[in-house]
């Protein structure tokens, strides 16, 4: 296809798709509006279970089957890119050369560090109370334990990292998730109902299973991300083929 | 001003899609098709908000004391944000393999390699 | 109307970031772009009242996807680089 026909294909594309997606705002509520009976019954919902945090809520409690669903793929993804960037046999390891910090640049990473990392496990910790969770904490978490490659080099962050076990911890956090979703079932509740006591409103313990599925999520993203970074970095700092050289300093 | 939010998701994703269409290189069509991504967020997000409303929050205001804005809708989007995350990366793995396998990163040169 | 100032402005820092994402195509200035547009996707996402997205935003718009895109040109770039000097020799 050459590309002036490509261009009149997507301008005719474009063009469909700009009239249907007009002729369906037409119909959307205004931006701002008072009617959201979704929202509110939501809300409700939330707080008869003693949940502050009604996103939280809707994720890990009335739309937990949803979540389920979203973090499969999470953990397909991790498993895809797993395969796809492992080291053939086509390819050798090289060990990074030890690489110059300058101070000011270790120090601040070297403080930053555990703070990044203390915010990440609050935020995952207090997902059923305040704006956060396993989601958002996870990746917190695991961009923090990155800032060590900055700070000293990457064979200190391949100490830390004891790769094997961070698989482990994502399927780990991915099965967790469906036994407590089972355990529901023991007790005769449906699949991933709240079957937990609520607990006093606004304190750590409250919202019955949304700690203990936010927990879950929590170590499986923490891990997923890990994994992932790893096997990007792998590939851009250590692994090359055997008919590369050793990479020019430029 | 009502309209301003749904423009713009569409905006993003008419150039996200522009992008797809005329990138001659695939880790910068990844990047276009996180636009495209980032339009549904803005999409699902215009349609939950209501005006003079708070986050649906309630760890430090009462129940009931404020309206709130709708949760459904940044539920959905909360997940696919990181969701999202994780798939760019499956794609970006798929391009470092074509890269191994081809030698090269242009959807046009690919395509002629095929016949 | 003025309420919703920050909210108009929120929204066209992020048209003009996600245009200007799509229409620099170099991929590792690409990246830099695209933290912009994850900043700015937070701060839009605070001003619709999100806090809960913001965050999600922040830690993967500005941070996890340029990364990852930035490894992934290292990656593809290296490999091109040596096949090119092997063609010199």
């Amino acid at each position: 296809m050459t590309m002036r026909l490509r261009m009149w294909v997507l301008a005719l594309g474009g063009l469909g798709v700009a009239v249907l997606y007009v002729l369906a705002c037409l119909n959307l509520p205004s931006f701002g509006g008072d009617r959201h009976p979704y929202g509110d019954r939501a809300v409700r919902a939330a707080l008869a279970r003693h949940t502050a945090n009604t996103v939280s809520s809707v994720n890990f409690d009335q739309r937990a089957l949803d979540t389920l669903g979203e973090e499969s793929i999470l953990f397909g993804s991790v498993l895809g890119t797993v395969v796809l960037l492992r080291q053939t046999r086509d390819e050798d390891r090289q060990q990074p050369e030890p690489a110059r910090v300058a101070p000011s640049v270790r120090r601040y990473a070297l403080f930053a560090l555990p703070v990044t990392l203390l915010i990440g496990l609050y935020i995952v910790t207090h997902g059923q109370l305040s704006p956060g969770g396993g989601f958002q904490g996870g990746v917190v978490v695991a961009t923090s334990l990155h800032l060590l490659y900055i700070a000293v080099d990457y064979r200190a962050l391949e100490r830390i990292r004891p790769l094997g076990m961070y698989e482990v911890a994502d399927a780990a956090g991915e099965a967790a998730y469906v036994l407590v979703g089972a355990a529901a079932l023991l007790t005769g509740w449906a699949f991933l109902g709240n079957f937990l006591p609520y607990g006093t409103f606004n304190t750590l313990s409250s919202g019955g299973t949304v700690p203990l599925l936010n927990a879950a999520i929590g170590v499986e993203v923490t891990a997923g991300v890990v994994v992932l970074l790893a096997r990007f970095l792998d590939q851009a700092v250590e692994i090359a083929s055997t008919d590369e050289e050793a990479e020019d300093p430029a | 001003m009502s309209a301003a939010p749904y423009v713009v998701a569409g905006w993003l994703f008419l150039m996200g899609c522009h992008g797809l269409a005329t990138s001659r290189n695939l880790i910068h069509a990844v990047g276009c098709l996180a636009v495209c991504q980032s339009s549904t967020y803005v999409l699902l997000l215009a349609v939950g908000y209501r005006s003079g409303a708070t986050a649906p929050v309630f760890s430090d205001i009462a129940p009931g004391s404020r309206p709130v804005v709708d949760p459904v809708v940044q539920a959905l989007t909360l997940t696919d944000i990181v969701i999202g995350a994780t798939v760019t990366a499956l794609l970006l793995s798929l391009v470092v393999q074509v890269a191994k396998r081809h030698r090269t990163v242009d959807p046009d040169e690919l395509s002629e390699l095929r016949g | 109307m003025t309420g919703e100032l920050p909210v108009l402005l929120g929204l066209l820092l992020v048209a003009a970031a996600g245009t200007g994402a799509v229409l620099v195509r170099d991929p590792v200035r690409q990246s830099f772009v695209l933290s912009l547009l994850g900043l700015s996707l937070a701060t839009l996402f605070l001003l619709l009242q999100a806090p809960d997205v913001a965050l999600s935003q922040l830690a993967v718009g500005s941070a996890l996807t340029p990364l990852m895109v930035l490894l992934s040109v290292r990656k593809v770039r290296r490999k091109a680089r040596s096949e090119r000097r092997e063609e010199r020799e």
